[in-house]
């Protein structure tokens, strides 16, 4: 029964917890177990304080037991990325400047999944601040890809994606800033969604680019990341970025699962040279699927879209030099050598020089760079002014089609260690998925296959526009639908069993 | 050359980072080939073009202007590297003349 458990998606979970078909604190419980079996090789959580989630879990079986309603996702585990602030359990956002941080306050997001009935399983790692593609710029060690031990489960979200996957949570939440959620969930074979920006609350979410962080869900089914979406979003006034308009019909779109008479364009811009052959064959099958599925395929060009990496590695950075800022060594987080005669400025120094990794810096240091008096307008003013062409590139292209089509990556995972010191190569695993957040606009990646050449998982990107989020879920539904009938069965069917190994070595319990 | 080691030397002293020389040598070379591929955004030459700082249109939010709960001080100052007096302390400020 409790392998039983951890296969199971979460809207049927949900179902048979509210049927009373099993406990919420035997889901969790099985979940847990899970977890001590396999986390030890897939590392994706940073924290796990299994009494929460178990008493948690027992308040949900009381309230059924006592007749009171239950939430939508009531008694299902979700696992949370290290970067929403939880007032029960640690904030590190994978850096040893917030090590052990405990915040004194609640995220939107994770409020409202608490609210929805859901059982925070614990915290998942990340790259540091949410700055890389492989969580291997966590402090804490990277996370691995279940698919092969070897290979990275992408990033920043890297460590729900692995949760996830692993069968160790059905459920797990990102951010996207430049493809985080997107990107780590076709690597792994899972489904990743960007919300339009501002449809999710960044209220609690330690800041990393302003204008571009969205948190969003990870899921092993389209109809369950649409559930985890309809749970966290919606309008909230402690962020003064957020819509306040209705949460597009999500589980509806999710549920419907049909393409027929739908517009759908394949991006010139997001092909070609750089990506890997297996990518794109299996990107290619999927487009003739969707046609295939009723769907009318037009190619479009998106120009400026070559120029949306280099604008984000200008804008990202710049924006998050001005916001991490803030540690500073005096209110939260770590502080280095405060040792009685150095000045506030000195410890604010050592303390950033300590607590900070490899690429937080060359961020930092880059958008203070691009910042800088002399260099603004060629660096930052210019990219700013690309955002500008590259949302109006998708506005031409909305006029004639549904929703556009690309691979969510250029390759499948890459090994850990192949790119960690080659900051431009790492850059690229965003390449596709970059143009959405630059737009703000809703953006899904759906598995499509295993790429001939290496057996890796592939991730077809479904770019929407802004509030249109529930387009994307009926495109990735319906390619979900077809896939797996075609297959006879889910992608992560074809995963390796994980061998339960050593337990994990986390700090806490 | 698009970035010397003594402006990134700067930068780190602008940004507040205590880099290393070790440091300084490895990102000086990673920050020059960084700077020079992202400098391809001045290929748009495109006159005219407004700049975009968000995505959504902003405006600016207010509430209510009434009392609402706040964190205790008790709960503010828990995580603070230092404390004194119920207060932050931090180092001095002020250079010693």
């Amino acid at each position: 029964m409790t392998a039983e458990l951890t296969r199971m998606t979460a809207a049927q979970l949900a179902s048979a917890i509210a049927a009373g078909e099993v406990s919420a604190t035997e889901v969790t419980r099985a979940h847990l177990d899970r977890v001590a079996a396999v986390d030890g090789q897939v590392h994706a959580f940073l924290h796990v304080p299994s009494e929460l989630a178990l008493a948690a879990a027992r308040m949900v079986d009381d309230r059924r037991a006592a007749g009171q309603p239950l939430g939508p996702l009531a008694g299902v585990p979700v696992a949370v990325k290290d970067v929403f602030a939880t007032a029960d359990m640690p904030t590190t956002c994978g850096s040893r400047i917030l090590d052990g941080w405990q915040p004194p306050y609640e995220s939107t997001v994770t409020r409202r999944l608490r609210e929805a009935g859901a059982i925070v399983l614990g915290k998942t790692n990340m790259d540091e601040f949410a700055m890389g593609s492989s969580t291997e710029n966590s402090a804490f060690g990277p996370s691995r890809n279940p698919w092969d031990l070897t290979r990275v489960p992408g990033g920043s979200s890297g460590g729900s994606s692995a949760a996830v996957t692993a069968f160790e949570t059905p459920l797990g939440i990102g951010t996207d800033t430049g493809g985080s959620i997107r990107q780590p969930g076709a690597v792994c074979g899972i489904v990743g969604v960007k919300p339009t920006y501002g449809g999710s609350s960044r209220y609690g979410v330690v800041a990393f680019a302003s204008s571009l962080d969205t948190p969003g869900p990870l899921a092993r089914t389209v109809l369950d990341a649409a559930l985890l979406h309809e749970a966290m979003s919606g309008h909230d006034p402690c962020d003064s970025t957020s819509i306040d308009a209705p949460v597009p019909p999500v589980v509806a779109a999710a549920r419907q699962a049909n393409v027929e008479g739908m517009r759908i364009g394949v991006v010139t811009e997001l092909s070609g040279e750089g990506y890997q052959p297996g990518v794109l064959t299996r990107f290619g099958e999927a487009v003739e699927l969707l046609e295939s599925l009723g769907a009318k395929i037009t190619e479009v060009s998106c120009p400026h879209f070559v120029y949306a990496l280099p604008a984000y590695y200008l804008i990202a950075p710049s924006e998050c030099s001005s916001n991490l800022a803030r540690f500073d060594a005096m209110r939260y987080g770590l502080r280095a050598g405060d040792d009685g005669t150095r000045s506030a400025e000195e410890v604010m120094s050592l303390t950033r020089e300590m607590g900070f990794g490899a690429e937080v810096k060359r961020r930092i240091m880059l958008g203070t760079y691009a910042l800088s008096s002399g260099y603004y307008d060629a660096y930052y003013g210019k990219a700013q002014q690309v955002r500008t062409l590259v949302i109006r590139d998708f506005e031409a292209a909305f006029e004639q089609v549904d929703v556009l089509v690309s691979p969510s990556t250029p390759t499948t995972a890459f090994k850990v260690g192949e790119r960690v010191d080659d900051p431009i190569a790492m850059y690229l695993a965003d390449l596709c998925t970059i143009p959405s957040d630059l737009a703000g606009n809703a953006a899904l990646s759906v598995p499509c296959g295993l790429a001939p050449d290496d057996g890796l998982p592939v991730g077809l990107q479904v770019m929407a526009p802004v509030l249109a989020d529930d387009r994307a879920y009926r495109v990735g539904a319906a390619v979900e639908a077809a896939l797996t009938e075609r297959w006879g069965h889910p992608l992560l069917d074809e995963a390796p069993a994980l061998a339960a190994g050593p337990g994990r070595s986390g700090t806490d319990d | 050359m698009s970035i010397t080691r003594d402006e990134v030397a700067h930068l780190a002293r602008l940004a507040r980072i205590a880099l290393t020389d070790a440091e300084l040598d490895h990102f000086a070379g990673q920050l020059d080939v960084i700077i020079s591929a992202v400098a391809r955004v001045q290929e748009v030459t495109a006159e005219g073009i407004p700049a975009t700082s968000h995505a959504v249109p902003l405006t600016n939010v207010f509430r209510p202007d009434e009392l609402t709960e706040c964190l205790t001080a008790e709960a503010a100052l828990a995580a603070a590297p230092a404390v004194e007096d119920q207060r932050f302390r931090v180092p001095r400020i002020l250079a010693e003349e």
